[in-house]
């Protein structure tokens, strides 16, 4: 099974520094190294570093790049300065959500990051979209390696391998530069509420880079970090997951990603559809729950008002920081403020679970 | 306890039988696969058991995982102290992580669990 699985740079370096190894979406990744908790609390206190490799990176060169990735893209891309990184989502004509990705401008080309689950299909829906344009998209994903580095010492640590200053760098850019003395990509993005930067370089270099931030991070408490507690810091931080807060039957709004779509830019595919779930007002709304005890409601748990079904879990965990359970949720638009206390149905037993403000956590 | 004296089964409880007295736990092999322990439920005392049924929950920050009792018996005692600190369960899976005590009603389910060898080769087998 193994054999079929894709590798990045770093695979054979996990699985020898006790990575726990799983099929990813077609990846062999390492949930953790140690414990989740614990590498948890590394990212929050020192710094952790993760291979994201596995990340789809897409390539557009040409004249059409710009106003090709403006049609797919809820986000305004014409509007972006060299070095500006956005947010943004892809949905398809009935405003429903493909994949949430990152758009980077650089000098000469766009960059689209996008969800390893979801890479095919965006290739795909790429090519289904592409006439009419003049572009070239890369799928760069194999040939180069990505990692993040992340927490309050991530930028001490990896600054003396880098040409740039990633401090100098406003959140959410990212510059071409030197990684290690040869060309690389270094931006102020990450996935997991601390500060910090991911780095792109070709996969032929991505081990010496890792190894030498471990090396690096050593004496600052950095951890080789896996996707377990990836999972548990976005969730504190509540960004939403493509696969839980985030389906083909899930608009932007309906999201709570406001942020991330323009209406009055650019005319994407499912614009018209956008705009009316936005003036909709019986939308579910996307929330934070918490519970009391140290029962995990996870995806699927329903929640409920009185007998009233009111909506479903998407994503739940223990709080590594807050140590107790937290859960998102679609809930009714009448039972979404902060405070209002709900149940979850935990296997057949009936839990409080109050509604709480997100992000469950920010850094100070 | 002496993990190579206990018996296993196939979801990774282990029993040791001391006259008629069964003690009950999990693996280690079971706690490391879940790691990160957040709670436990425990059966209540004086509760009768069939083999299979399901007497608890371990839950982990990534899993929820039933308890299933190997033999047949009645709950005498839990270890209640796991309610509040699950590090014996982690730390001492076989000794102070014990989870309940039976008094076994019928010993007949023993002959259906694994010794120590063919419990390793199980697990071996789970994990690829």
């Amino acid at each position: 099974m193994s054999e079929q699985l894709l590798q990045t740079a770093c695979c054979d370096w996990h699985a020898a520094h006790n990575g726990r190894m799983v099929d990813f979406a077609g990846w062999n990744m390492p949930v953790q190294y140690t414990t989740i908790t614990e590498e948890h609390q590394a990212v929050r206190t020192a710094a952790g570093l993760f291979d994201i490799a596995h990340m789809g990176r897409l390539k557009f060169t040409g004249p059409d790049a710009c106003r090709f990735l403006d049609r797919i893209v809820t986000n305004d891309v014409a509007k972006l300065n060299v070095g500006d990184i956005r947010y943004a989502l892809v949905t398809n004509e009935q405003g429903g959500i493909l994949d949430d990705v990152l758009v980077y401008r650089f000098e000469d080309c766009y960059f689209l990051v996008v969800n390893a689950s979801n890479r095919l299909k965006i290739v795909d829906w790429i090519g289904q979209h592409q006439s009419g344009f003049n572009f070239a998209m890369e799928d760069l994903t194999q040939s180069h390696f990505m990692l993040a580095i992340q927490g309050p010492r991530a930028l001490a640590i990896a600054t003396p391998l880098l040409g740039n200053d990633p401090a100098e760098l406003k959140y959410y850019t990212g510059t071409e530069t030197t990684v290690q003395g040869e060309w690389g990509i270094v931006s102020r993005t990450g996935y997991t509420g601390e500060d910090g930067c991911e780095i792109i370089v070709p996969t032929s270099r991505g081990l010496a880079l890792w190894e030498a931030l471990i090396e690096a991070g050593r004496e600052h408490g950095l951890l080789p970090t896996g996707l377990g507690c990836r999972d548990t810091l976005r969730l504190e931080a509540a960004m939403p997951l493509y696969g839980h807060e985030l389906n083909e039957s899930i608009d932007p709004y309906t999201a709570g990603l406001a942020f991330g779509v323009k209406l009055n830019a650019a005319e994407f595919i499912g614009r018209d559809a956008v705009a009316a779930a936005k003036a909709r007002t019986d939308r579910p709304k996307r929330v934070g729950l918490e519970l009391e005890g140290r029962r995990i409601a996870r995806e699927h748990t329903l929640v409920y008002s009185g007998d009233r079904q009111t909506g479903e879990v998407t994503s739940g965990t223990f709080s590594p920081t807050l140590q107790k359970p937290i859960a998102m949720a679609y809930v009714a638009p009448q039972d979404a403020e902060p405070g209002t206390v709900l149940e979850v149905d935990l296997r057949g037993k009936r839990l409080p679970a109050k509604v709480v403000k997100l992000p469950f956590y920010s850094r100070g | 306890m002496d993990p190579a004296s206990l018996k296993y089964a196939p979801s990774h409880e282990w029993i040791h039988v001391d006259g008629d007295i069964a003690t009950i736990g999990i693996s280690e092999f079971a706690v490391h696969q879940l790691t990160d322990l957040v709670f436990i439920e425990l059966p209540e005392v004086g509760r009768t058991l069939e083999p299979g049924d399901d007497f608890g929950v371990v839950e982990s920050v990534k899993a929820v995982s039933d308890l299933y009792a190997p033999v047949a018996g009645e709950v005498t005692e839990v270890n209640s102290s796991l309610e509040d600190n699950l590090d014996p369960l982690t730390d001492d899976p076989f000794g102070a992580g014990w989870i309940i005590k039976l008094k076994v009603t019928d010993a007949s389910g023993l002959d259906q669990l694994m010794d120590q060898a063919a419990y390793q080769a199980h697990c071996a087998a789970e994990e690829h």
